[in-house]
Formats: structure tokens, C-alpha cells, sequence
């Protein structure tokens, strides 16, 4: 779908432009310059102001990147769990390191802060679906979900 | 009325006063970085804290208001403490290289640091590593030394409307950026440089152009000559500790002889100019209905702003070129010939409050003479720099006339430095075109002041002239909306892109506070007050040029020379 009709089904609704940010990144998984130029129209605000919202949340990403965003916490409870060794894993798997994406454009690779599943560390999150207690044996299998 | 003590202090404040303004009552002053004195509060760099009796934590003097009964301390070891802390996390990341740094000896992060003993810091240093932005003619960005205060984003956005700056990122990564985090010339900056005087410290400033200026001084085939705008006498005092408007003209000119000029000149005379060009042009439009209501183009920064965000209204803009580049055009062709000098050996610069105008002089447009009309733009704080190299004593220097042909003006000329002044000076001419009756009182009290948009009318005979006048984008925009929407009363619009008109421009030097720009309007007009000729059609030079050179306003001549014509900026982002 075009990014300006995107953007249009949250016109004039209070604080529409994260949630127009949310419906693009399911759309491309990054925000594109011109998209976040045609929010700030829409939203009313200047360019530089709408730039600002979409650097703002480790959510959003203005870099062009892979379709399935994988990402892993880098919190201390995961951390402690063992968590180095599952990005090791990761990077093994996809044959990328932590910030890249696959020359294929299915797999973005990034750290997250803590997403609240402390007890089941160390966690994952791919497309925003959390996988608890992962180890580094199971990731293959995890990724071959979204190949 | 709200009572409250500080440091023992009694004192008695309006309320909704914050610590800081009561404070400042009794005489006590606290630190500030990001504190700005007209904009909003941000309370982001904390080095105000103070201890205030019944809370626990430390609180921002700038942004905490003050309640009946209130206890503060502003210099507890606690508090002096803190602050030393956050300063030397600030400074932890700030590069460390002040002598090199443009701002050196006027810098509020510099200041504080001596303020408070920093010595050695138990932070690591580590500097961030950027590269510095150079993608404008008029000003570099130097994001290593940016302390995050964001009050250059406040002028760039309230006050300018133009929303080059933004934040990218947040907490420890946050930076301030031009729009999408690219080069500034691919923002919809304008180049007005408020964003300068917004600073604290070296993160943004003028392209310096001090080394071009020697080298063509030092160059024996160069003829250096020079004008001086305005807006220049009044503020180079208080480059070199004078106060504003104190410089005499001859002393200014004497001083401009010894750092190298061989000839000084004055912007002055083609203000004269511009306002015959510019007054008949106006006449023109509203005998033979041409697009109303025309616009001013003296404003370099202005123009920018027209060409970017409203390229519909660019017909709107009178074609007069700005003085500066009316000069630049006449000294390589009517003064080289005059003087019998060799125009390719003639290095024109001019001096100028504004940095936009070393963007204006470097568009390729700018080339009518046949060569590069201007050559260098030096602002005010740049010729400041040069007369403190010098080792020159303006209370000792005896004084000097500016060289004749282009250096004779008159008071019409002098409150262009001023917002309202070029209105106000079209308006002496004008009626006196029209009417063929004398002007007796040259005064136009409703076109002066700081105002942000202010408006007259004018009878000239029978015919009412409706004028408007703003300074600052953020208010030149409002007319602009009405003017795209059909809705503009107004025949004239006059704008200055900066706070003040050209007084508060760009190039001029470091203004934190508004009243300052008073001051510098105020010292306008008392020059306007004292000179025997105050209206620009009674310039002998000017009155000369058109005899000799020119013919009529208007002419063939005037087209070729002193007319342009704008385009839109095409900005992809703005």
C-alpha cells in the first residue's frame, strides 16, 4: 500500500502519527524520508518535528532494513541469562552482526531494552512476538519460522 | 505579590515569578546554559539548581515557581557541588579546544567553567566525533560542541518559523540535527543565523572569511574597497567594549583605513538608491496594476525564506536588488569608471550584520558588472575580530571622512538598519514623488519599534496607501498566509528576515536578549536625527549617478544592473 494512504486512515486523530508510524513499519519495517515528510503535512507538523518523533522510539527505524526485525534485550536480568551467547547465535544463523540486515532483506538483527518478561530470560522478540527462555540451539529452528 | 526569602534575602516577587527572576531582583545571580531570556523554559541543563527549604531534591532555579513562604539557597556546598558536577559532565564530551574555537571569550559554557573552578575533571573525556557541517556559505554547524540546550531550535522553529533544527534520537544519543538528519543546506534553512545568537557556546557560526580578507589586502594588485551596512556602526562598539551606538562614523571609517581598506564606501549610498528604485517601482505597480502588494528584497534571509516556502508569491518581491548587491553592481562599472580604475583589480567587500549576505553576494545571479559583483562578506563580529588584531585604540584615532562617490547618505538610508526603516524611508520619497509637496515631518512614529508586525496608512493625495511591516519569519509568515489566502489589506509589506530588522541580524554581535536589539534601534535613529539630508532623493551622489550614469529610475540601465529576479528553492524536506 502507498505510504500517503497509510498515513491518511489516522488523519486527524490525537496523536495519529505514532500510529501511523506503526502501520508503515508493517508496511516496509522503516519509516522512508518521504513518508515521514507526508506525516508531518498530515499531522501538521514541520519535517524536522516528525524526524524527531521517528528517532525518538527504538521502535521506529529511519534506516531501511529487513522485513522480519529480530531483536534481542540486552537488560541485565537477560544479560546475566546468557544473552551474548544467544546473539552469537543469531549473528551465526543469519550471517549478519547485531544493527544489520540480510543482503536478502528478510532479517534485521537489533538489541532492545527490557520488554517485561524478566522471568523467562534470556527473550527475543521477532515482529514484536516474544520467545522466552531462548538458547542458542533453538534459534535456527526459531528463524526457520519466517524463511 | 509573593514573599519569599533567598539566602537570607527578603524579597517580594509578581507571582508566577520562577527563583531565577526573584533571584535576580536582590541581585543574586545564578548559573544558566540553557536558560534564554525570550524563550521558553527547557530546564534541560540543571546547572541552576538550588536548594529550596522542605524538598528533598534540587530544583531548577529557571523553572520553579516561587510560593509564599519560600526558602531558597542558591550557594549550599550542596548546591555548588551539583553544579560543578553537571558541569563537568557537560564538559566531559564538549571538545576541549577553546582556543581555537570561534566563540573564545564569549562563550556562557566558558564562562562558567572559569566561574566555577573547574580544573580537573573526573570524568572521562570523550569527545563524540562528528564532522563539522560547511554545506552553507554563511554558517557551520559543529555538532561535537552542541550542549543540547536546544535554543537554536526555539529561534530556527517560535521565533523564525522555518524549522531547520529538530532532535534526532533521544537521551544519551540525542542530537540536534537539520531536518532528517541531513546536511544544513538540505534543510529549508534560510541562512539568517539567529540560530547564532541562540547558542551558547561554538556549536553554530558564521563562515569566517578573515584569511580571504588578508590575502587580499596583502595582494598588490588588489584595489580592497568596502561598504558598510547600517546596521554596522551602531553594534561594532560593543565589539571592541564600547557601548552600542557609542563608535563615531569617522573613527569607524579611520579604523576601516587601517586594517587595509584603500577605499571606504557606504551601503548607505545605494539604500538611497534602492529606495528610488524601489519607491518607483512601488508607483508603477499601483498605476499600472501590477502584483500588490509588493515586498521589500533587502533582507537576504527573507528572500531565502520567499523562495523556499512561498514560491507562489516571488512575483509579489520587488526586483530591486538588495544595497549591498546595487553597490557591488555600480563599484565595478560606474565607480571603476569614475576613478579610472581597472574593475577586475577591484576587490569589493562589504560589511554586512548579517551572514545571509555572504550567501546573497555568492549567487551566481549576483554577476551584472560583468565580474563578481561583491566579492567577500565580512559581518560585524568578523571586522570586530580584524580591529582587535589590529591593536587599534578608538578612543585615540583621529577621525576620517568616507571617499567620495558611493559614500555620501542620507538619514533615509540609516533606518534601514531598522525594522520599519526602509517603509519609512520609501514613504518620505513617495509622498513627495506624488504630492510634489514637501515632506515637513519626516517622522513615522507607527512604522518604528520592535513590534512584530506593525501597519500604517499613508494619504498621497487622495490615494490611501496601506503598508505593513514585520520582522522575524515567524511574523513575516502571518502576512504571508494572508497574502496567499487573497486577504492582505496591504499595498507594501516590508520584511527583515531577523528580530529587529538588521540591527539584530546574523552577523552581528552575539545578542542573547532582545533589549539589546532596542538599544541598537534606538542608536538608528538618533544617527537618522543628526544628519542634515534625511531623504534619499535628495543624495547629491544619488541625484549625480542618475544624471550621469543611470538616467531614470526604473531606466534601462537600472535593469540591467540594479534588478533581478528570484527563483524557487525547490526544497525536497521542509
Amino acid at each position: 500500500m502507498d505510504y500517503k494512504e497509510i498515513i491518511a486512515r489516522y488523519d486527524g486523530k490525537v496523536g495519529g502519527i505514532i500510529e501511523a508510524y506503526h502501520a508503515l513499519l508493517r508496511e516496509f519495517s522503516y519509516l522512508p524520508e518521504e513518508a515521514i515528510a507526508e506525516a508531518a503535512r498530515v499531522f501538521k507538523l514541520s519535517t524536522a518535528e516528525a524526524y524527531g518523533i521517528a528517532t525518538f522510539y527504538s521502535m521506529f527505524s529511519v534506516e531501511a532494513r529487513g522485513k522480519n526485525v529480530v531483536r534481542i534485550c540486552e537488560s541485565a536480568p537477560c544479560h546475566v541469562a546468557g544473552a551474548a551467547d544467544v546473539v552469537a547465535a543469531l549473528e551465526r544463523e543469519l550471517g549478519i552482526k547485531m544493527g544489520e540486515s540480510t543482503a536478502d532483506g528478510k532479517f534485521a538483527l537489533e538489541f532492545t531494552e527490557c520488554v517485561g518478561q524478566c522471568q523467562a530470560t534470556p527473550v527475543i522478540t521477532i515482529n514484536g512476538k516474544p520467545y522466552l527462555d531462548v538458547s542458542p540451539a533453538q534459534i535456527p529452528a526459531i528463524i526457520a519460522e519466517y524463511k | 505579590m509573593v514573599n519569599l526569602t533567598i539566602d537570607g534575602i527578603k524579597v517580594s516577587v509578581p507571582e508566577g515569578s520562577t527563583i531565577l527572576q526573584a533571584a535576580s531582583e536582590v541581585g543574586i545571580k545564578i548559573p544558566t546554559l540553557c536558560f534564554h531570556p525570550d524563550q521558553s523554559i527547557k530546564a534541560n541543563c540543571r546547572v541552576c539548581v538550588c536548594e529550596v527549604e522542605g524538598n528533598r531534591l534540587l530544583q531548577a532555579a529557571c523553572a520553579m515557581p516561587v510560593f509564599e513562604g519560600m526558602v531558597v539557597k542558591t550557594r549550599t556546598p550542596k548546591v555548588l557541588e551539583a553544579r560543578k558536577t553537571i558541569l563537568e559532565l557537560i564538559l566531559s564530551n564538549h571538545p576541549q579546544d577553546c582556543l581555537n574555537c570561534i566563540r573564545n571569550g564569549n562563550c556562557e559554557l566558558q564562562d562558567l567553567a572559569q566561574e566555577y573552578c573547574i580544573r580537573e575533571n573526573p570524568f572521562e573525556y570523550k569527545v563524540r566525533g562528528f564532522a563539522k557541517d560547511f554545506s552553507t556559505p554563511a554558517l557551520f554547524r559543529d555538532q561535537d560542541k552542541c550542549i543540547l540546550c536546544r535554543r537554536c531550535i526555539e529561534a530556527c522553529s517560535v521565533v523564525q518559523s522555518v524549522n531547520a533544527l529538530g532532535l534526532e534520537g533521544r537521551g544519551y544519543n540525542s542530537m540536534v540535527v537539520p531536518t532528517l538528519g541531513k546536511a544544513l543546506i538540505d534543510s529549508p534553512c534560510v541562512m539568517c543565523g539567529q540560530c547564532i545568537h541562540a547558542c551558547p557556546v561554538g556549536a553554530i557560526g558564521e563562515r569566517e572569511q578573515i584569511d580571504e580578507f588578508l590575502a587580499a589586502v596583502a595582494n598588490p594588485d588588489k584595489v580592497v574597497i568596502t561598504q558598510i551596512a547600517p546596521a554596522v556602526r551602531v553594534a561594532i562598539a560593543e565589539e571592541i567594549g564600547m557601548m552600542t551606538g557609542e563608535m563615531p562614523m569617522g573613527t569607524f571609517v579611520q579604523g576601516l583605513r587601517q586594517i587595509g581598506f584603500d577605499y571606504v564606501l557606504h551601503t548607505n549610498f545605494s539604500a538611497d538608491l534602492t529606495i528610488l528604485e524601489e519607491g518607483n517601482e512601488l508607483l508603477k505597480r499601483l498605476k499600472e496594476g501590477g502584483t500588490l502588494p509588493m515586498f521589500t528584497s533587502c533582507s537576504p534571509g527573507w528572500i531565502n525564506f520567499c523562495e523556499t516556502f512561498y514560491p507562489d508569491l516571488l512575483d509579489n518581491l520587488s526586483t530591486c536588488k538588495s544595497p549591498q548587491q546595487m553597490f557591488g553592481a555600480l563599484a565595478k562599472t560606474y565607480w571603476a569608471e569614475k576613478m579610472g580604475i581597472d574593475p577586475s583589480k577591484i576587490y569589493s567587500v562589504s560589511i554586512m550584520p548579517c551572514v545571509a549576505k555572504k550567501f546573497e553576494a555568492a549567487r551566481p545571479e549576483m554577476n551584472d558588472s560583468g565580474y563578481q559583483d561583491v566579492d567577500l562578506v565580512l559581518t560585524t563580529r568578523e571586522i570586530g575580530r580584524l580591529f582587535r588584531m589590529s591593536g587599534l585604540d578608538f578612543s585615540k584615532l583621529p577621525a576620517s571622512d568616507f571617499d567620495s562617490w558611493m559614500g555620501k547618505y542620507t538619514g533615509a538610508a540609516v533606518i534601514f538598519g531598522a525594522s520599519g526603516g526602509v517603509m519609512e524611508a520609501a514613504l518620505r520619497t513617495v509622498y513627495e514623488v506624488v504630492t510634489g509637496k514637501t515632506l515637513e515631518d519626516v517622522n513615522f512614529a507607527a512604522t518604528r519599534g520592535i513590534t512584530g508586525i506593525k501597519e500604517a496608512a499613508v494619504d498621497l493625495d487622495g490615494t490611501v496607501v496601506k503598508v505593513a511591516i514585520a520582522n522575524g519569519l515567524a511574523n513575516a509568515r502571518k502576512l504571508m498566509e494572508q497574502v496567499r489566502a487573497g486577504e492582505s489589506p496591504y499595498h507594501f509589506i516590508e520584511i527583515m528576515a531577523c528580530p529587529g530588522g538588521c540591527i539584530g541580524g546574523g552577523g552581528q554581535p552575539i545578542t542573547k536578549a532582545n533589549v539589546k536589539r532596542v538599544e541598537r534601534i534606538e542608536a538608528i535613529y538618533a544617527e537618522d536625527e543628526g544628519l542634515p539630508l534625511r531623504k534619499s532623493h535628495d543624495n547629491p551622489e544619488v541625484k549625480t549617478l542618475y544624471e550621469e550614469f543611470l538616467h531614470e529610475p526604473l531606466g534601462h540601465k537600472s535593469h540591467e544592473l540594479l534588478h533581478t529576479h528570484y527563483h524557487p528553492k525547490n526544497k525536497k524536506f521542509l
